[in-house]
């Protein structure tokens, strides 16, 4: 990018990376639920949201390789490298579920991703604040149909409030990780790269417990459980998507698609 | 092809025959269908001509959705990030032309519910193609090729067929799927440039596909049931074997640039007809898929009767959510 | 011929850019007006068809029947007085 941020270049690189494999993993996630949603209009929808995930997924890949300066395309990155080397927050890649796990898990990671936008768009680093810009507004969107989606399966059936439930009570554990702030983001706050996720943590908060409220879910109990993705050390989970993802281009080393 | 429900018996029964004032009408009604006016949803129509394209229409929405499934088995796999978003928005596509073409059926009063149950009790047909696995990627590249490029064939015509919500679907869709068929070529175009494996690899799904793909196209006009009603009635405007005919002659120069060869040693140009002469299809290996009996039949309906029945809840609880939203808005105003 | 399982089904308009009329494109099925409008985004704007979408629930739909299609338009056909080409103006006038 420009002199300055050159100078913690690793940092810069981690923070960029975290954010590209969280939207990867997640869209790779979403991308095995084509073809098979409760109806085809959701369907639609849902793959649409997979879509833009991917898009952003693309954008930041190929800024981090441009940033590492190591000649890594967008490819290089999503297919060489081994789980330990992904930074998603474990959210991402955990087994998507029944569709209100789908969901629930999906809405949690926009809703992280539309305050980190809004943050970013003052970046130091004009491309990401580019990106950042450019993501907000399908982000946006996201949150709302996803919104929906948690609301409705909350306050629809016993059956479906119960499935809703089940999933806040194993997916909210996994958010403590989103706002944990590391030396990684320490360096890239202090470079006017991003926000800490900290800083993240009420607005996300409240936009989330909104949505839980009027879905009629009751909070779990919290707990010191802490994932550990955004470090490298992922679920049992994490080595399965890769191994999906990156069977036929590990199978043809060097090839052009 | 994704129409093949001009060519199979039908399963619906027999109409009743119509009585002498209704024939008289349906004369009519022939008459200004033959002359290629448009039919809409609510004008009157012979009970046959509607039984037919609920049969046809849904059969090609069928088709649409059953056909996310193969193209889906890759898309968790898909070599490059281009690749994956280029497979994901037409396998998503192809979901959206699946619901144009059953609301243009519904229209005919029968409603999507219906139309799915039919397909999930083996009641209602799709096309055989979407019944053989996808083995590598580049099976991905053909299917795109020469599964959308037979499509396309098909579809085109049915852009100016008599019933008008079909015909504007068929606009819709075919405007949509211009792309697809590139993709796929384009796909195999960079096998083709890569490694002997890569190029391996498209000559075996080449090999295992251009069968059942001109099997796509239906039976030889000869053998082909209601074909000759669906031409009176502008439901069907070219023959099978015309179809079949034009995509051999357009495919060839095609595989030339990508360097492969078809498995079928008549394959030649024909001086004489102006056009490629090709070998029997083998109509045996066609009907066993048609009635069930293909490689993946059993697989393909069941990942859909497992979607529908697994979205069950779904559906329920946002009808449910729905009407407690619409009473509270009642109780608020009153 | 719908059972009360099946979400209702909605027909969808939708404005291409500014300063045309909405334009009747398709249908889908919806729980409600909500997820209606947002799934006719996702369906019928893929390729940035439009700007603006309504929803309309097609049961609220009043539609003319079609055997009243000679009544209601077939007078209209003789009122060629309300046709600017009716009248014949010196070429003189050039632009009226």
């Amino acid at each position: 990018m420009n002199a300055p941020i050159a100078a913690l270049n690793p940092a810069h690189v981690s923070y960029v990376l975290r954010i590209a494999d969280g939207s990867l993993i997640l869209a790779q996630r979403l991308s095995e639920c084509c073809g098979h949603g409760p109806a085809l209009e959701p369907d639609i929808a849902l793959t649409n949201i997979a879509l833009d995930l991917l898009g952003q997924a693309r954008l930041l890949l190929s800024h981090a390789g441009a940033l590492e300066g190591q000649g890594r395309d967008e490819d290089a990155l999503a297919y060489w490298r081994d789980a330990s080397q992904f930074h998603n927050p474990t959210l991402c890649e955990l087994p998507n579920g029944d569709f209100a796990q789908i969901c629930l898990r999906t809405f949690f990671y926009v809703a992280w991703q539309a305050q980190l936008w809004t943050a970013l768009s003052a970046s130091k680093d004009a491309a990401l604040a580019a990106i950042a810009e450019k993501s907000s507004k399908e982000t946006r969107y996201h949150c709302e149909h996803l919104a929906g989606w948690v609301v409705r399966l909350g306050d629809g059936t016993a059956d479906s409030h119960a499935r809703m439930q089940r999933a806040l009570n194993y997916l909210l554990p996994y958010t403590n990780e989103l706002c944990v702030d590391d030396d990684i983001d320490l360096a890239a706050a202090a470079a006017g790269i991003g926000p800490l996720p900290s800083s993240l943590n009420d607005a996300w908060t409240a936009q989330v417990q909104a949505v839980l409220a009027e879905a009629t879910l009751s909070l779990p109990a919290s707990t010191p459980f802490r994932s550990s993705g955004r470090r490298g050390q992922h679920s049992e989970a994490m080595d399965y998507v890769l191994a999906e993802m990156q069977s036929v281009a590990r199978a043809h080393p060097g090839a052009q698609w | 092809m994704y129409t093949q429900a001009m060519d199979i018996p039908n399963t619906d029964g027999p109409t009743a025959v119509p009585a002498i004032n209704e024939q008289a009408r349906e004369a009519e009604f022939n008459e200004r269908a033959g002359r290629g006016e448009i039919v809409e949803a609510k004008d009157w129509m012979p009970e046959a001509y509607r039984k037919t394209l609920v049969r046809q229409i849904s059969q090609h929405a069928h088709s649409e959705i059953v056909g996310m499934l193969p193209e889906g088995n890759w898309v968790t796999r898909a070599p490059s990030l281009k690749r994956k978003t280029i497979l994901l928005a037409k396998i998503q596509d192809e979901g959206g032309h699946g619901l144009y073409l059953y609301a243009a059926a519904e229209t005919l009063g029968t409603s999507r519910d219906q139309m799915l149950d039919a397909l999930h009790t083996g009641k209602a047909k799709y096309s055989s193609i979407f019944n053989y696995p996808t083995l590598t990627w580049a099976d991905i590249g053909v299917i795109g090729w020469l599964v959308d490029g037979a499509a396309i064939m098909n579809q085109v015509p049915l852009c100016r067929c008599s019933y008008g919500p079909y015909a504007r679907a068929m606009v819709r869709i075919c405007k949509e799927e211009s792309f697809h068929q590139r993709q796929g070529f384009d796909l195999l175009l960079a096998l083709s440039k890569g490694s002997e494996a890569q190029r391996a690899m498209m000559q075996d799904a080449v090999n295992r596909w251009w069968w059942p793909v001109l099997m796509m196209f239906g039976p030889h006009d000869k053998d082909s049931q209601n074909s000759e009603l669906s031409m009176k009635w502008g439901i069907k405007r070219i023959s099978n074997d015309e179809l079949r005919q034009q995509f051999v002659d357009a495919t060839m120069p095609q595989g030339e640039l990508l360097g492969v060869t078809f498995p079928d040693p008549d394959l030649r140009y024909n001086e004489a007809r102006g056009h490629y002469d090709f070998g029997a299809i083998d109509w045996s290996e066609f009907w066993n898929v048609v009635n069930g009996h293909g490689p993946c039949n059993k697989e393909r309906l069941q990942a859909r009767v497992d979607a529908w029945e697994e979205g069950a809840w779904v559906r329920e609880a946002a009808l449910a959510h729905a009407r407690k939203q619409a009473a509270r808005v009642a109780a608020a105003a009153a | 011929m719908s059972n009360n399982k099946e979400w209702p089904l909605w027909e969808v308009f939708l404005r291409s850019r500014a300063g045309l009329d909405h334009k009747h494109c398709g249908s889908l099925h919806a729980a409600d007006g909500a997820m209606a409008l947002q799934l006719a985004r996702d369906v019928y704007t893929r390729r940035q068809e439009g700007v603006s979408i309504w929803v309309v629930r097609a049961d609220h739909i009043h539609a003319s029947d079609p055997t009243d299609k000679a009544a209601l338009f077939d007078p209209m056909a003789d009122k060629i007085y309300r046709h600017p080409t009716f009248y014949e103006l010196p070429d003189e006038v050039d632009h009226m």
